[in-house]
């Protein structure tokens, strides 16, 4: 059994109350119908001032997969994610997306085939729900054309997608941090981007808003085929859900592939440096890890 | 089969299983009139149109009060030319009405710039008067008076160059690999400081016809106002107000944050130099003619958001409330002291000063 189809099992039974009963229906197009690599990056150097964070790193992104990418703090992880978001000018190499360089390409371009989920954002004061969600349309608007059908139809899917839609008329700093979260979420989908990536985005949620989400994306990706790339904490939900993943120490990709083809113990001691045991989750099959047994006197150091 | 990478494609498919019926619409909470590829909210316009009829409504009592009293009748025959008595026309067209095309128009102005600077720097106390790009256009338009001597035009492009070159130097001082909003109030009101110390050395070595006009201009006033000045002010004041007004949908999602922006689309650096420099030019027409006013730019976008509850900065409930603070304020400038005229920016400095006392604890009490 795959683990794709294993995941796709999992988001079916897991059930949540805004999607229950139209999960599935659309059938899983699972077939990829582009095989062309959606956005990579080529011996690429991305440093801040001066501290060089990430040397000569080249990487494929799978077309219609769950990426994930994960690591220590400070490997470099999020800077990655932040270059193949143009939010960062490489020192040198490029990014290349859908085979074009993405410094080359109108910004407003990228952002219909880009979507990005950025660690930090700011609500305006007084803003509401379906107004914020209503701003991830600007790359398909302009001065002449600010609201269009098109836009109607994508806020309120992207509201229902995430179960916001009773909450559109509330204002976002009355919400719950899970809640708000959602509304980031909503409002990245209404700028339908076949390519998301997103930074951290389940940190500062609580573990049933976690799973939740990771739920959204694994089922926008396998019933759309939207690419996922996602910068996550938890290695066991990195498992669960990824399709592939990339693993970083120091600035340098350690090991990228399915899952169940790369992690093991020495790979997570040689990353993270924990001892642990790889063991199968007993719901997914996926790898799990468990870490050593805990330290819980000084002597056991 | 359809191809599922296309964004474009189906809109009602893109998110599995969320079908949106045709005519289903987004509930936003509040009232919306979609049409003709706009969305408009309708608070934010009712609000803004009534305070607009409050600022006409002052406006014409302007036109009404005086040393020379005149009844509404006269005042509409004044304004087209009309009055039997030749005096009427005069103290209507010539001397009251710009004084109140003025407050209106200038005082929307000062407005909108608040407004933008407001939202660029996320923070209610980034208006232009606070961060020193009022003062610098003054100082910018002193050094013209003196130089060239006083005519609209030259002292407006000397108020716009002074302006600037504040904007400039303010912007360079703060920049730390980006612009942060508190780090540029800091300095800004520093360098006002600097440039007020500066005004007042101009002014004490100029010769005395020179140093009368730049002081009585200085406080900021509309006593005086004549069409010679009035009209190119005007003319400049809607078109950069319009300016501001063409970039508005941008300001509106840099408000979003840095990152947010540039994944919307945003060309987050061009963009924001592109609004100060329609900002700046847009105080600086206002300073160039009526002197720097100060406290209408600061408090008229914040006192315009809470009446329209608008969300993020709307330029066109700041421009509203601006027109009728400055007109009203000059109203209370000219006649509040019976014989005596003071100018209007003695007034708004009273009123704006108390609302600044007022920000300044609320901004401290959020920062604990």
């Amino acid at each position: 059994m795959s683990i794709s189809s294993d995941m796709t099992d999992h988001a079916d039974t897991t059930g949540k109350s805004g999607t229950t009963g139209n999960v599935g229906k659309a059938g899983a197009t699972d077939t990829a119908t582009s095989t062309a690599t959606p956005l990579a990056a080529q011996n690429l150097d991305l440093a801040y001032d001066h501290r060089q964070v990430i040397t000569d790193l080249n990487v494929e992104i799978a077309p219609g997969k769950f990426t994930v990418i994960v690591g220590p703090n400070a490997c470099g992880k999020s800077t990655l994610l932040r270059a193949l978001a143009r939010l960062m000018t490489p020192a040198k190499g490029t990014v290349l997306l859908d085979g074009g360089n993405i410094a080359k390409l109108k910004t407003k371009q990228i952002a219909k085939r880009l979507g990005l989920l950025p660690q930090t954002s700011i609500a305006p004061d007084g803003i509401t729900v379906a107004e914020l969600v209503a701003r991830g349309r600007h790359p398909h608007q302009s001065f002449l054309k600010q609201w269009t059908d098109q836009d109607e139809t994508a806020v309120l899917s992207a509201l229902r997608a995430t179960n916001t839609e009773d909450l559109s008329g509330r204002q976002v700093d009355e919400l719950s941090g899970g809640q708000r979260q959602r509304v980031w979420v909503a409002m990245v989908l209404a700028q339908e981007t076949p390519l998301m990536l997103l930074d951290e985005p389940t940190t500062f949620l609580d573990l049933a808003f976690q799973i939740d989400l990771l739920d959204l994306f694994a089922q926008l990706n396998h019933e759309h085929g939207h690419t996922f790339v996602a910068v996550l904490h938890d290695l066991n939900q990195a498992c669960r859900y990824a399709d592939e993943i990339i693993a970083m120490k120091d600035g340098a990709i350690v090991a990228q592939g399915p899952p169940a083809q790369i992690i093991t113990s020495e790979l997570v001691d040689r990353v993270f440096g924990i001892d642990c045991t790889i063991i199968d989750d007993p719901v997914t099959g996926a790898p799990m890890i468990v870490p050593g047994r805990p330290k819980k006197t000084f002597a056991d150091r | 089969m359809k191809s599922s990478h296309s964004p474009i494609g189906d809109a009602t498919e893109f998110v599995p299983g969320q079908r949106v019926l045709p005519g289903e619409k987004v509930d936003f909470g509040r009232p919306m009139l979609r049409a003709f590829g706009f969305r408009i909210d309708l608070r934010v316009v009712v609000t803004s149109a009534i305070v607009a009829v409050l600022a006409l409504g002052c406006g014409f009592l302007g036109l009404l009060l005086g040393e020379f009293s005149l009844t509404p009748g006269e005042v509409f025959q004044g304004l087209f030319g009309q009055a039997d008595k030749r005096i009427v026309n005069t103290v209507v067209g010539e001397w009251r009405a710009p004084r109140i095309i003025a407050g209106i128009v200038l005082g929307a102005g000062l407005g909108i710039s608040g407004a933008v600077f407001q939202s660029l720097t996320r923070n209610p106390l980034g208006s232009p008067d606070i961060i020193g790009f009022s003062t610098g256009a003054y100082t910018g338009g002193i050094v013209t008076i003196i130089v060239f001597g006083s005519s609209f035009v030259s002292t407006a492009f000397g108020a716009i160059i002074g302006g600037l070159l504040t904007a400039i130097v303010v912007y360079l001082l703060t920049w730390k690999g980006g612009v942060q909003g508190f780090r540029l109030i800091i300095v800004g009101i520093a360098l006002t400081a600097m440039l007020n110390a500066f005004n007042t050395w101009l002014i004490m070595r100029a010769d005395l016809d020179l140093a009368m006009a730049a002081a009585t201009w200085g406080a900021g006033t509309l006593n005086g106002m004549g069409w010679s000045t009035l009209l190119p002010a005007a003319i400049g004041t809607v078109l950069l107000g319009l300016g501001c007004g063409l970039f508005s949908r941008g300001l509106g999602t840099l408000e979003l944050g840095d990152d947010t922006a540039k994944a919307l689309g945003v060309r987050n650096e061009p963009l924001r130099a592109g609004l100060i420099l329609v900002a700046v030019a847009l105080v600086a027409v206002v300073t160039a003619a009526a002197g720097p006013i100060a406290f209408v730019a600061l408090a008229a976008p914040q006192i315009g958001r809470r009446i329209a509850k608008s969300q993020g900065t709307s330029l066109l409930s700041a421009a509203a409330v601006g027109a009728l603070l400055l007109v009203a304020a000059d109203l209370i400038a000219q006649h509040a002291l019976g014989e005596t005229q003071l100018p209007v920016g003695v007034v708004t400095v009273c009123i704006g000063g108390i609302y600044l006392i007022w920000l300044l604890i609320q901004e401290a009490r959020k920062a604990q």
